[in-house]
């Protein structure tokens, strides 16, 4: 209850966490309001029904709320003039502000009259596009420090979201948003492409990072490594070195 | 959303643009180009004229039978973990059927191009024309393009809006050099550009558009022209299938005997997962290309065979170097090696 959960992927993309996530959270029984900025609905209904869960059956029943933000940045940049009491949740392309976007959230996630849904999880896919569409870094942190006050400590809910990182990025804006979300987090789940560089039987490696010092002044961080490999339905994990095609 | 990084004199990448500009004829999409550097009309009259299945067939036959000398049949006596391995194919074979080949050499007809429904957008000739949407902030000369994307999509019913039509073509659009400075946008001369964001934003607008009709789309973008690296990052992360070409012409790799069959190579950055968890994996990444006289092809890296007697040092760290980079490809070159030099 009430974690930040942050998933984090370099030379590789770790999209494989938030369908794990949101299938997960959906089974769970949770109200979930997804802001899907890169893919479109479909391929996410698409995976998740080889997850096993429907998101349209989701959103019918009001447990899913999802911000399609493609099709939402089409409507604003060649849809009618907007009406003012309801501003599109993606006016930072021309305003540069991210009110309107925390404004969806908290609509989306205060719980309603006769909700019958366990804790509300909003989920983010993927915070670096925001700096690509002209949100300052500043902005993107202020975002989520009150979506985390909102959602995770009025709420108890959780939240988690993705970002990208690369080593020796020559993205600063980005870095420093990365950097300061790592800080903050409870949990990090870091998919890494392998340092040797491709191959075929082993997708990459994930690091679990267990933020104990959060918790405790003296306690250390809990690190785990695995590596992974991305099968149609699944996704198998393994220790280090001992993937299935070696022994 | 299929985003090439140009190679320096954009020699190759203008080719591919145009093999996936011939693709959509030959299958009877509807094209769309643009361009602000050369009148789509004349990249519409350089596409190579499509092989005629027979001539095709024939000509990849020829080189497959040349390619396989008896020896490799014969078992292997020290290296016979070798054996095990599949043959490498280089090229296609006949029996992938899917696209068309093109030969360089010819243009393609006059006929065939006229068949082809296509719309063409040259960036100066649309300067008078005010675009209907909100730019939030973007280039003007992305904006208009937006626009006119956007209402071709609209009005010939590709995404799906016009109920009537029964038969759903497929939108093939490509754009080339985007980026460069004739579009107006000063990314590719400075580290900090006046406006970041409008590569960015288009790419992202695109994007949606791609997503909401039939089509698909190339880009071509100078890249080696663009020093803000992080802008490079942002635009691989907004497309789905990133592939860069780097070829060989001045750099100290034209006369390395390791790359001395190819024009350059071939660098997959990102291939798309749509769809599902799971995206083309292949045996491997190591891609190199070459243009011959008649077709351009695009064939797994492997290192000829080191055959002479006499091999300097210099270039055997080379080639120890090489075989680092390469994953699988070591399995041909310990083939054909006839001296096994310890």
């Amino acid at each position: 209850q009430g974690k930040f959960t942050l998933l984090r992927d370099t030379r590789t993309d770790g999209s494989f966490l938030v369908h794990h996530f949101l299938s997960f959270y959906l089974r769970a029984g949770c109200k979930v309001c997804f802001v899907a900025l890169l893919q479109s609905f479909s391929h996410y209904n698409i995976v998740a029904q080889k997850l096993g869960v429907s998101l349209a059956a989701a959103k019918e029943r009001g447990q899913l709320v999802f911000l399609e933000g493609l099709k939402s940045c089409l409507d604003l940049v060649f849809g009618e003039e907007e009406q003012p009491g309801q501003p599109s949740p993606l006016q930072f392309l021309s305003t540069s502000d991210l009110r309107a976007l925390f404004d969806f959230v908290r609509v989306s996630l205060t719980p309603a009259e006769g909700d019958s849904w366990k804790g509300p999880v909003l989920l983010v896919d993927d915070l670096s596009v925001l700096l690509s569409l002209g949100a300052a870094p500043v902005a993107v942190l202020d975002f989520i420090h009150y979506c985390r006050v909102f959602v995770c400590y009025q709420l108890k809910g959780n939240i988690v979201v993705l970002v990208h990182s690369n080593e020796d990025s020559e993205d600063e804006e980005n870095e420093l948003v990365v950097n300061s979300l790592c800080h903050h987090s409870n949990l990090i789940l870091w998919a890494e492409g392998l340092a040797t560089g491709f191959c075929k039987d082993v997708h990459g490696q994930i690091k679990i990072i267990k933020r104990l010092s959060l918790r405790q002044a003296a306690e250390q961080d809990l690190v785990q490594i695995y590596q992974y490999k991305i099968q149609d339905r699944n996704v198998t994990f393994f220790a280090r070195g001992l993937s299935a095609a070696v022994l | 959303l299929v985003f090439t990084e140009e190679d320096k004199y954009d020699l190759y990448s203008s080719l591919l643009f145009k093999y996936f500009l011939a693709e959509g004829i030959v299958c009877g999409h509807d094209l769309f180009v643009a361009s602000a550097k050369e009148h789509p009309d004349n990249i519409l009259k350089e596409l190579p004229a499509p092989l005629l299945d027979d001539t095709c067939g024939k000509e990849l036959g020829d080189e497959a039978a040349a390619v396989k000398p008896e020896d490799f049949q014969d078992s292997m006596k020290i290296a016979w973990r070798y054996q095990n391995l599949p043959k490498m194919e280089a090229s296609p074979t006949t029996h992938t059927k899917f696209g068309h080949y093109y030969d360089v050499s010819k243009k393609m007809s006059p006929e065939l191009c006229q068949s082809a429904k296509w719309r063409s957008f040259y960036l100066h000739e649309e300067l008078s024309f005010e675009p209907k949407m909100k730019t939030c902030n973007m280039n003007s000369g992305y904006a208009r393009l937006l626009q006119s994307i956007q209402t071709i999509i609209s009005q010939e019913g590709f995404d799906g809006s016009d109920p009537q039509k029964k038969q759903r073509n497929v939108l093939r659009i490509g754009i080339q050099s985007l980026g460069s400075i004739l579009w107006g946008d000063d990314v590719c001369c400075s580290d900090t550009p006046e406006d970041a964001h409008s590569l960015t934003k288009f790419l992202y607008v695109l994007r949606g558009l791609l997503r909401k009709s039939l089509s698909a789309c190339i880009i071509t973008v100078p890249s080696h022209l663009i020093q803000n690296k992080a802008i490079m990052e942002r635009v691989t992360n907004l497309s789905d299938m990133v592939v860069g070409l780097e070829s060989f012409i001045g750099s100290e790799r034209e006369t390395n005997p390791l790359y001395k069959d190819y024009h350059g190579l071939v660098h997959v950055h990102q291939i798309p997962r749509l769809n599902s968890l799971i995206c083309d994996v292949s045996d491997t990444k190591d891609l190199a290309f070459r243009l011959k006289r008649k077709l351009f092809t695009i064939e797994r890296l492997h290192l000829p065979p080191d055959l002479s007697d006499t091999v300097s040092r210099a270039s055997k760290q080379d080639l120890a170097g090489s075989a680092k980079l390469l994953s699988s490809g070591c399995g041909a070159m310990a083939m054909g090696k006839k001296h096994l030099d310890f």
